[in-house]
């Protein structure tokens, strides 16, 4: 199988607190994988130090699409560039903003008209524009939110906007895709149809996705591998029937928290 | 009933708290004690009224309510009307009519009081990008109008270049001294960059005061030219016909770029920017790159204004570039709705020719600007306009609705 991303012996430390410990972490193309552990794991942490909006301490982070790039140093726009989106545990969407705009904003680094272009919109402007607004409305039918395309985004539901965060996040054409508790807040007809999106996101779109999630129904029957983390270092990785069956992730994770 | 007792209390808190400096006065001649407590009383009557509405306002507010509301018979649909294609161009249309029939019938005085009308215009207009779209708060903004005008003027004294050389040399000017306050102030934030670029603007003033070699000090620059018409001769009245022609050409090239930046890949960037930096970010793009754009367009903008300023009045010195100017346009973009071009336009007519037709309240006009401030914060922190949606044709869409025909 060829990588699309490798992690190597991620650390974090905040004054004090080592938040990442030695994470090393890989998922294959046209993967999911889920990354669970306790509130306070450093799950999070580890999506904003692989997405550039924290400088790891030490480790190396590859991106592969198609070929080989060290992430690190790299500022979050460059790493989106190259192909990896992610979304928010709490919702970060422009909420003043449409639904619309929103995915529009997806699309920034994939279009290049300038202040010259927007101020005599020229014909290749125009195109892009036009171009711009019908890819991200065929985002929003993606994600079934077409219906409520011009409504601002803090106007919308809950389950709505996680789908109009990940609508966004596909507006940048990644080959890797990182979802921080999407399920959060979803009410169980959501979360299945939450599933069938990251199964149709793989499938028709050839996106690997890692996803953190606490919803264990959702982590056992989506995901193709699973890394468990708890205090800031990897405990654990398998298929689902062999995290299950861990003693170590018994004890850490599933007895306690999924209580 | 509470409200009443409410502003009873009220009116005699502030009859007493007033009682010294409006009920006492000193007689030195006879020495004695002059009491003028009719005085204090008219007082508490007033704040009891006024306690009375404030409350009233404020009970109106928690429950969502409109302040005002326009009385039913003339009910009429401003949305509606505004979203018709036709009513839009006829309002255009005629607005540019009357403004260019305003020199024609108004008189000098007037005129001249509409084209520091429009060159606020421009300077809120160009302010409202980097604040109202990019969201940066940049209190200093009239040292980039400085720089546009000291540039005209200096460039005319020592090299004696036109006003048309001068214009854009201004703009561009003005845009490289965006940048370069741009660049380190980058990482600044919210009240931080708005101290900075408070320093900054004062920087500006007082290099423009103290050297005197190059700027003339506080004697400013004088006999700076109106600008040339095709060589023939202007006298006063026609040359400030002529500007004011000009500044309207300008004002309405400024709404068109900002309204097409708006609307605009780069525009949307912006106001992405605005709302979320590190969401912003996350979806590829480059914040640095969209802060320097805003500081440059923006500042570039009061560079314009800052040469037809200088050409009309035909003399500048420091003291046309104070703190209180930087205020005035902020207060422009922030009265008018952050990022709303209509409602900057609006805020700035407003703040501009009140004073001058309100001249018999010229000695309250920065209390009452003061309480005007205030009461918007409190009561309509969105500003004039706001929540203006732009409407945008989805092919898709557009497929739908021909099928369904
Ligand atoms: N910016 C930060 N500064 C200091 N400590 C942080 C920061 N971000 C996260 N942490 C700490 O790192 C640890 C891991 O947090 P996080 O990654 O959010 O956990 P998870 O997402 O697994 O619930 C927590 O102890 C948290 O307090
Ligand atoms: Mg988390």
């Amino acid at each position: 199988m060829t990588p699309a991303l490798e992690v190597r012996d991620l650390s974090k430390n905040f004054g004090g607190l080592r938040a990442l410990n030695d994470v090393d972490l890989r998922v294959d193309k046209g993967e999911i994988v889920a990354l669970i552990g306790p509130n306070g794991a450093g799950k999070t942490t580890f999506f904003n130090c692989v997405t550039g909006i924290y400088q790891p301490s030490s480790g190396e982070i590859y991106l592969y699409n198609p070929d080989k790039t060290l992430l690190n140093g790299k500022k979050p726009n460059v790493i989106t560039a190259l192909g990896m989106a992610r979304t928010f545990q709490n919702i970060r969407l422009f909420g003043e903003m449409t639904a619309l705009e929103n995915v529009m904003i997806g699309r920034h680094c994939r279009t290049s008209s300038g202040i010259l272009g927007a101020i005599f919109r020229d014909k290749k402007t125009r195109e892009e524009e036009r171009a711009t607004i019908d890819d991200s409305y065929a985002l929003l039918e993606f994600v079934k939110l077409h219906e409520l395309w011009n409504e601002k985004a803090k106007n919308l539901a809950y389950g709505a906007q996680r789908r109009l965060e990940i609508a966004r996040a596909l507006a940048t054409e990644p080959a890797m895709l990182l979802l921080d508790e999407p399920a959060a807040g979803m009410n169980p007809q959501e979360t299945i149809e939450l599933k069938e999106l990251a199964r149709d996101i793989r499938d028709s779109r050839g996106v690997s996705i890692l996803l953190i999630e606490h919803d264990m129904g959702l982590v056992m029957s989506l995901s193709d591998r699973i890394y468990v983390m708890e205090y800031g270092g990897c405990i654990a990785s398998g298929t689902p029937e062999e995290i299950r069956a861990n003693p170590a992730v018994i004890k850490a994770y599933l007895g306690e928290s999924d209580a | 009933m509470s409200r009443i007792s409410k502003a009873f209390f009220t009116a005699l808190w502030f009859m007493l708290l007033t009682l010294p400096v409006m009920g006492i006065k000193l007689n030195l001649m006879e020495n004695r004690v002059d009491w003028r407590l009719d005085r204090v009383l008219y007082l508490g009557v007033a704040a009891f009224f006024l306690s009375m509405l404030w409350t009233w306002l404020f009970s109106r507010k928690k429950r969502n309510l409109p302040l005002i509301k326009a009385p039913a018979f003339i009910k009429i649909d401003f949305y509606g009307l505004s979203a018709n294609r036709a009513v839009r161009r006829g309002f255009f249309a005629s607005l540019i009519l009357g403004l260019i029939a305003v020199p024609l019938l108004a008189s000098f005085y007037q005129t001249n009081i509409m084209i520091s009308a429009m060159l606020y215009i421009m300077l809120a207009l160009g302010l409202n990008i980097v604040v109202g779209l990019a969201g940066q708060l940049v209190l200093g903004y009239v040292a980039f109008y400085a720089v546009g005008a000291y540039a005209y003027g200096l460039l005319h004294q020592y090299f004696g270049f036109g006003f048309w050389i001068c214009l854009p040399v201004g703009g561009i000017l003005a845009a490289l001294f965006g940048l370069g306050l741009g660049f380190p102030v980058l990482r600044l934030r919210g009240d931080y960059l708005a101290i900075v670029t408070l320093g900054f603007g004062e920087i500006a003033r007082l290099a423009m005061l103290n050297w005197t070699s190059l700027t003339g000090g506080p004697r400013g620059i004088s006999d700076i030219p109106r600008p040339g018409f095709f060589g023939i001769p202007l006298n006063i009245n026609e040359a400030t016909i002529y500007i004011y022609y000009l500044a309207l050409i300008a004002v309405c090239l400024t709404v068109v770029v900002v309204l097409r930046l708006k609307n605009s890949r780069v525009g949307l960037a912006l106001q992405a920017v605005r709302e979320d930096e590190i969401a912003s970010e996350a979806m590829g793009i480059d914040i640095t790159r969209a802060k320097l754009s805003a500081f440059a367009l923006g500042s570039c903008w009061a560079g314009f204004a800052g040469v037809i300023f200088a050409a009309k009045t035909t003399f500048i010195n420091p003291a046309s570039f104070t703190f209180m100017e930087s205020a005035m346009i902020l207060s422009m973009v922030v009265l008018g709705g952050m990022g709303s071009i209509s409602g900057v336009i609006i805020a700035a007519v407003i703040l501009i020719m009140a004073p001058e037709y309100l001249r018999a309240f010229s000695e309250y006009r920065m209390l009452i600007f003061g309480a005007i401030m205030v009461l918007m914060m409190i009561f309509r922190p969105q500003g004039l306009v706001s929540g203006e949606k732009r409407d945008y044709q989805v092919s898709a869409l557009a497929r739908k609705e021909a099928d369904a025909q």
